[in-house]
């Protein structure tokens, strides 16, 4: 996923369509002339042409070519011409997109916005009783609302400990008092993780909180978790770091986490972000703790894995009723699959945390990665079918 | 190769270059002497091997004696013969053949061999003049600096000699190093070895641009053989750019980089975010400013949320137009070596590229690529290497003759 985008975007895409926003690239032009359901729109600079002004209820596709030489917009608006039913952006001269929605019956007004200025080329637009209409839950728009409310109660909270546990283990590390800031190291992370796809979407903090030493650009100044994973579990060889030296990354780390929290606070969020979130904190998975390569000195990695997998099945279980609605397979799936992953890793549990990283068999690290491949993959449904 | 074996008698094994060198399809034929060395600017070939190598000998006079016996053996090899003077089955029945016969029938199918020479010819790790060659010592040839996101292998990076070998098909390309590794014994080593199935690069105006792992057109802004200006300034060292190494004018600088692609990863992605990332569309590799391939990217096209063309995009960050200028020569494979521990394909883009300076032509790009590039989520360096690449061998000379007589 795109990962500075969340923060950018967060304020402008509130208001971001619930009803349908399903786009995908188009090859052809032409719309298939045997399916009224399946309409075509050429966008030019005074002209914005629709294969034709009806169709029956169902799901749509318009099939949106640019021909002019802006980039141009397609809306489908309700019969107000104010709410956005559906709509499809930046989309490039010579280039098509498609963009799919679910109709109900009723009038409607498209849209298209040459140089995305002005209230574009507007006409009616009418979709017809039809047998296979789908249906709408009247709940929707209160089961989004909520989704988007208890997220960001979550993600705020998960940020307030956060900084209460960062708070703790700086002292400890500047005290000296090694063993104790070991013990507490994972169990702070593991809040950053839960919300790692929000935390990591502000492209300053991020690296200064969380590079690993391989991340670092020629220059770069190494800060953050990591800089002080490696003083609390020092390599052969290693120089240890002095206690002014310790003060220097610790207050750096405090000072860090203080401007995420303030951060987050002000960010709001739409059910696909929401969605995206889940997927994206899977990925950190796959690509980083499966692997073993983020707690390369503390071997902590399973906290982490914990952290980005409850993280991504709260987002999960806000959408989900959303989803259930609409797609009740996928619901039972990711149910199933996140029940399953749960399952290797409760397998990893010691005491109060887990099972060292690097303790962990070969053969353990291939299911839990197939586990998470198994996840991954409807997961990477969901954001379509939320907004569906 | 529909036409193979249609040069008929195999004298030293296999066809002969004369019949084919013009030819455009079957057995095709490259020139292995010339101004530079073939398989940098040579249209691209589907195949690839490339290896790299530990000199293991401490006397200059048996390293010459390598690169002799390399030059012969791949004159010989590019004509679609034998690598030996004798051939796989004419020599005694009480000896190994002088060549490994896996070639045996098939053309040269566009076979190059490529030379290069890495910083440890020069200079040993503690800094000491292994072959008197230390003076000459181009200088910008030292091991790349580190780049985030490298996640380097030491067992598949370096090296002190590097051989690329290209053809349209893999077991011609495979021989000529299997054969090439083997004279090398007792002087040289191989340190690791890369395999490539299919080209990633177009380096003519007559090619397509294929797909990489991705699924996208890549590199459609590559540096083409019809472009001699843009290969002067870009591609070729000349004489006087470093007055150490005089020899490497008329040759190159080669970069080497395994880049391994998240694949499960990234196939999750949608095909917009997908589109975002790279810049362009994955069916015609439009730039999503619109246009066809080869259209101009508009940069400053305005979309919804800033340039419809993303800031963090490939196409974007990488563009000569915010790299002062610069253009570089890739010629890189896809590869796919099996599968990791965790079932993930190891899979990626084999980057190999020829600049005339990798100070100015790759570590500021790659440095911000690594911190900017939206790719770079999907992508974990785990090879690299750089090796001055000599000019082109002249007839009588062995390859890379400047740097020991000139």
């Amino acid at each position: 996923m795109r990962k500075p985008a969340l923060a950018l975007t967060a304020a402008a895409l509130v208001a971001a369509p619930v009803f349908a926003a399903c786009t995908e690239n188009a090859s052809s032009a032409t719309g298939d002339k045997g399916d009224p359901r399946s309409l075509t729109v050429s966008s030019s600079a005074d002209a914005c042409d629709l294969s034709a002004t009806s169709a029956p209820a169902g799901k749509l596709t318009f099939d949106v070519t640019n021909t002019g030489s802006q980039v141009t917009e397609f809306y489908l608006l309700g019969a107000d011409g104010l709410t956005i039913k559906a709509e499809i952006e930046n989309i490039g001269p010579n280039i098509s997109r498609k963009l799919t929605v679910n109709a109900t019956p009723g009038k409607y007004v498209t849209a298209c916005k040459p140089g995305m200025k002005g209230d574009g080329i507007r006409a009616d637009f009418t979709v017809a009783k039809s047998e296979d209409a789908p249906t709408v839950s009247a709940d929707e728009q209160q089961q989004v609302a909520t989704a988007v409310a208890n997220y960001k109660a979550y993600v705020n909270d998960q940020s307030d400990q956060l900084l209460a546990a960062t708070q703790k283990f700086v002292g400890l590390y500047k005290a000296g008092k090694d063993d104790e800031a070991r013990a507490l190291y994972p169990q702070a992370r593991m809040h950053w993780e839960r919300i790692e796809t929000v935390a990591e979407s502000f492209g300053d903090l991020d690296p200064k909180t969380d590079a690993r030493e391989a991340d670092l650009e020629p220059g770069q100044k190494w800060t953050g978790w990591h800089r002080i994973e490696k003083d609390l579990w020092p390599p052969a060889g290693y120089q240890a770091l002095s206690p002014a030296e310790r003060a220097t990354f610790a207050d750096d780390l405090m000072k860090n986490v203080t401007t995420l929290d303030t951060r987050i606070a002000g960010l709001s969020y739409t059910v696909d972000q929401i969605a995206n979130g889940s997927r994206g904190l899977l990925e950190e998975v796959a690509t980083g703790k499966v692997t073993g390569e983020e707690e390369t000195w503390s071997h902590t990695d399973l906290w982490d894995f914990q952290g980005n997998v409850d993280g991504a099945k709260v987002g999960w279980e806000g959408v989900k009723p959303i989803v259930e609605a609409k797609n009740p397979q996928l619901a039972l799936q990711l149910d199933q699959r996140f029940g399953a992953l749960q399952q290797l890793l409760d397998q990893q549990k010691a005491g109060e945390g887990f099972t060292f990283y690097d303790k962990v068999s070969d053969a353990d690290r291939k299911a839990l990665s197939d586990a998470v491949n198994a996840l991954s993959e409807p997961l990477s449904q969901l954001t379509a079918a939320v907004l569906s | 190769m529909a036409a193979a074996g249609v040069a008929g008698a195999f004298v030293a094994g296999r066809a002969t270059a004369d019949d084919s060198a013009t030819a455009t399809s079957g057995p095709r034929a490259y020139a292995f002497r010339g101004t530079h060395q073939a398989g940098i600017v040579t249209p691209a070939q589907d195949r690839l091997h490339f290896a790299a190598f530990d000199v293991t000998t401490e006397s200059r006079e048996e390293l010459v004696a390598l690169l002799k016996a390399w030059t012969d053996a791949a004159e010989r090899m590019t004509r679609g013969h034998g690598a030996g003077p004798v051939g796989p089955t004419q020599g005694a029945t009480d000896l190994p053949p002088d060549d490994t016969g896996e070639a045996i029938g098939l053309p040269p199918s566009g076979l190059t061999i490529t030379f290069g020479f890495g910083p440890g010819l020069f200079r040993s790790a503690d800094g000491k003049d292994r072959f008197g060659l230390a003076a000459r010592q181009p200088a910008v040839l030292k091991t790349l600096p580190h780049f985030p996101g490298d996640m380097l292998v030491a067992e598949r990076s370096d090296g002190d000699l590097c051989i690329q070998a290209c053809a349209d098909d893999p077991q011609v390309a495979f021989h000529a190093i299997r054969n090439l590794a083997r004279i090398a014994f007792g002087t040289a080593s191989v340190r690791w070895s890369q395999l490539g199935f299919g080209r990633t690069s177009t380096t003519s105006v007559n090619q397509d641009t294929p797909r990489n792992l991705f699924g996208f057109k890549d590199g459609t802004a590559n540096v083409k053989a019809e472009e001699t200006a843009d290969l002067s300034k870009h591609v070729w060292v000349a004489s006087g750019d470093d007055a150490k190494a005089e020899w490497l004018a008329g040759g190159s600088y080669l970069v080497a980089r395994r880049i391994n692609m998240h694949i499960e990863t990234w196939d999750r992605q949608s095909l917009g975010d997908q589109e975002g990332f790279v810049g362009r569309t994955k069916d015609t590799g439009a730039p999503l400013s619109g246009g066809s391939e080869y259209t101009k990217p508009d940069f400053d096209m305005p979309g919804h949320d800033g340039p419809v063309i993303p800031a963090d995009s490939h196409v974007r960050l990488m563009h000569p137009d915010f790299n002062d200028g610069v253009r570089i020569l890739r010629r890189g494979y896809n590869f796919v070596d099996g599968s990791n521990q965790l079932g993930g394909l190891d899979a990626g883009l084999f980057f190999l590229a020829y600049v005339r300076n990798p100070e100015t032509h790759f570590v500021p790009i790659q440095t911000k690529m690594a911190a900017h590039d939206a790719m770079m989520e999907y992508l974990k360096v785990t090879g690299s290497a750089l090796f001055a690449v000599p000019p082109g061998t002249r007839a009588g000379d062995y390859v890379g003759q400047a740097l020991f007589e000139a």
